[in-house]
């Protein structure tokens, strides 16, 4: 009797664990699965429209054909711009971090500030910008939707710049102290050198992100329907773009915009998937 | 290296011949770029401070107009001008908590599967192929919402579900009505799938980090591997865990543009689950740049302000548990 109950609750436990193994997988597949679905839809509605006419033409009034140029130029533009504005700063304050200020206060405080930052809500960033920019220069701009950007890669920039420097070798700081080089020279010619890769992968992490930032520029560039590159008045943005034609009830529009999100994501895979290799090859050395 | 310096093309300009007056140089120099770091670290510091102070400020004329109501008043009128935060508050709590209830058992049961079940070699590419999830920009699930998601769910799910769980009492209210497609469900599912990878890769990262020898002393005992999780991992884990939900939390509060494709802008609050709301984020990113009048714009602002110091908190509260976490690893 009591060898039964006994087998019996081992068999039990046996269920369970078959089953939960057996969530387990699906909840994998499960994750996989969007995965494909959503790079499969993306495939399948936005393939048919990349075409040379694609990069080469502008936006189209709703009716006739055209493609995405301008917004694919103002979104390198506005990249471009985010990152001169952002990658100095966000180097320069992971460099006090990890270095001058290791074990300060100020560094642990900045440190919890600067991850609420990595996080906090995109749309957020954009009403500061709006307020601080658009709305005291009376217009929308290039210049604001770059530094909205700009604000976005600051805090990616100081967290992976600082983890990097923190894990150069102190024997090396030592050494280059010991020939009697400046601090500051220690950490731009050694410090620097050696933590290159990763501090690049930190910039290309932050570009991946913010190509496909919207909200923060709904009010800060705007959209523009024609070709510029005056980053004084409104310019046109591919994630913007996609927003207003997706939800036009023009057919051209949407088939635009699918496009549009193929080669936003595609190009955003990219650059993760590079910057993941760097990060791993660099840790394996 | 003050001889070198004297020599090489770090040298001083013709002024400086002695070696003093290099020594001076360089170490003016490094006292420089000391400042300079320091300010940029500060300049992290100011801008959050910055982002505070002028959504306070550009929110102030709401809440002089309509005080602590605000908060409380369920109307969203441009023509009357009377504004109230209470649909968009309700509508980003809703969808955030649909997102957490789905989001983290299966990212849990994930990282599950990454420690314990996954052969070797699989286990980085699944674990990136996941990620990448994450990596895909919050417009891209939005128009994939509009058009894949919210149709096959008006279809197929949504009916169902209206025809099953809307005939169970106590919540039926939840699933009555039309299948709209889009809505608070539809918009409550993609967040669950965009915030999975942020539970499954922080549960994945403290699993690992648990003693090899807890786990072998509960394998000795002879556990099966889900009781080994179940009473070994996750209570060991639990804090590391939790801080992985609560930063899951902050995206899902403060995600934008999915949202915004949809959850169909209704500014209403509706029992059942299938009907259009709207959240902070879609509020803002559909009326502000439409908003005439400075009391319009002024309470958009105020609706911003709200879902900061909500994010601000969970977010906060994230970064002690982590921390908390690291220190007891590190």
């Amino acid at each position: 009797m009591v060898a039964r109950t006994q087998s019996g609750r081992y068999a039990a436990r046996r269920r369970r664990n078959v089953v939960a193994q057996g969530l387990a997988y699906s909840a994998t597949l499960l994750g996989l699965a969007w995965l494909v679905l959503i790079l499969g839809a993306l495939l399948w509605k936005g393939f048919s429209g990349v075409s040379l006419e694609a990069f080469t033409q502008m936006t189209p009034p709703p009716g006739s054909r055209g493609g995405l140029l301008n917004p694919i130029i103002g979104s390198l533009f506005l990249t471009v711009l985010a990152i001169l504005i952002g990658t100095p700063i966000g180097i320069l304050a992971g460099t006090y971090m990890a270095e001058y200020g290791r074990y300060d206060r100020l560094t642990s405080v900045v440190r919890f500030i600067n991850d609420i930052l990595l996080s906090a809500p995109s749309i957020v960033i954009g009403l500061f910008i709006y307020q601080i920019m658009v709305a005291p220069m009376g217009h929308f701009s290039g210049w604001a939707g770059g530094v909205a950007l700009a604000v976005i890669v600051i805090p990616v920039v100081v967290r992976t710049t600082e983890d990097m420097l923190i894990m150069v070798p102190n024997t090396l700081r030592e050494a280059a102290c010991s020939i009697g080089l400046p601090r500051y020279l220690s950490i731009t010619r050694i410090c620097y050198r050696a933590a290159r890769t990763g501090m690049v992968t930190g910039v290309l992490l932050a570009v991946a992100r913010i190509s496909g930032e919207t909200a923060p520029l709904l009010f800060t560039s705007l959209n523009n329907q024609f070709f510029s590159t005056n980053l004084n008045g409104p310019v046109a943005s591919l994630p913007v773009v996609i927003f207003q034609f997706a939800l036009s009830p023009y057919k051209d529009w949407q088939e635009l915009a699918w496009t549009g999100a193929l080669i936003i994501t595609l190009s955003v895979l990219v650059l993760s998937i590079v910057a993941r290799t760097m990060a791993h090859s660099s840790s394996g050395r | 290296m003050v001889d070198i310096a004297m020599q090489g093309r770090m040298a001083a300009p013709a002024g400086a011949v002695s070696s003093y007056a290099v020594m001076r140089r360089l170490r003016s120099r490094d006292a420089g770029f000391r400042y300079l770091t320091r300010g940029a670290a500060v300049l992290v510091l100011l801008l959050l401070g910055g982002i505070l102070l002028s959504l306070v400020q550009g929110a102030l004329p709401a809440f002089r107009a309509f005080g602590f109501n605000f908060l409380v008043t369920s109307s969203w009128n441009p023509v009357t001008e009377v504004f109230g935060a209470l649909p968009a508050v309700y509508g980003t709590l809703i969808t955030s908590f649909i997102a957490m209830l789905i989001a983290i058992p299966i990212g849990l049961m994930i990282a599950f599967f990454l420690t314990e079940l996954c052969p070797a070699w699989l286990r980085s590419p699944i674990g990136i192929a996941v990620e990448l999830l994450a990596g895909i920009p919050s417009i891209i699930y939005g128009i994939w919402g509009l058009f894949i998601f919210a149709p096959f769910l008006q279809a197929h799910i949504e009916p169902y579900l209206i025809s099953t769980l809307g005939n169970v009492p106590l919540i039926a209210p939840l699933f009555s009505g039309a299948p709209y497609g889009i809505g608070l469900l539809t918009a409550g599912l993609i967040l669950a799938i965009m915030v999975l990878p942020f539970v499954s890769s922080i549960s994945r990262d403290v699993f690992e980090a648990v003693p090899p020898v807890l786990k072998e002393a509960a394998y000795g005992i002879g556990c099966t591997k889900w009781e080994v999780v179940r009473n070994v991992v996750l209570p060991y884990s639990r804090v590391g865990v939790l801080g992985g939900v609560m930063l899951a939390l902050g995206r899902a509060l403060g995600e934008t543009m999915a949202i915004t494709f949809v959850i169909g802008n209704a500014h209403r609050i509706s029992a059942s689950l299938l009907a259009p709301g709207t959240t902070i984020s879609a509020t803002i990113a559909n009326e502000f740049t439409e908003a005439v009048g400075d009391l319009y714009t002024s309470a958009l602002i105020a609706l911003g302000l709200i879902l900061f110091v909500i994010t601000f908190i969970v977010l906060a509260i994230a970064r002690y548990m982590l921390l908390r976490i690291e220190r007891r690893i590190g």
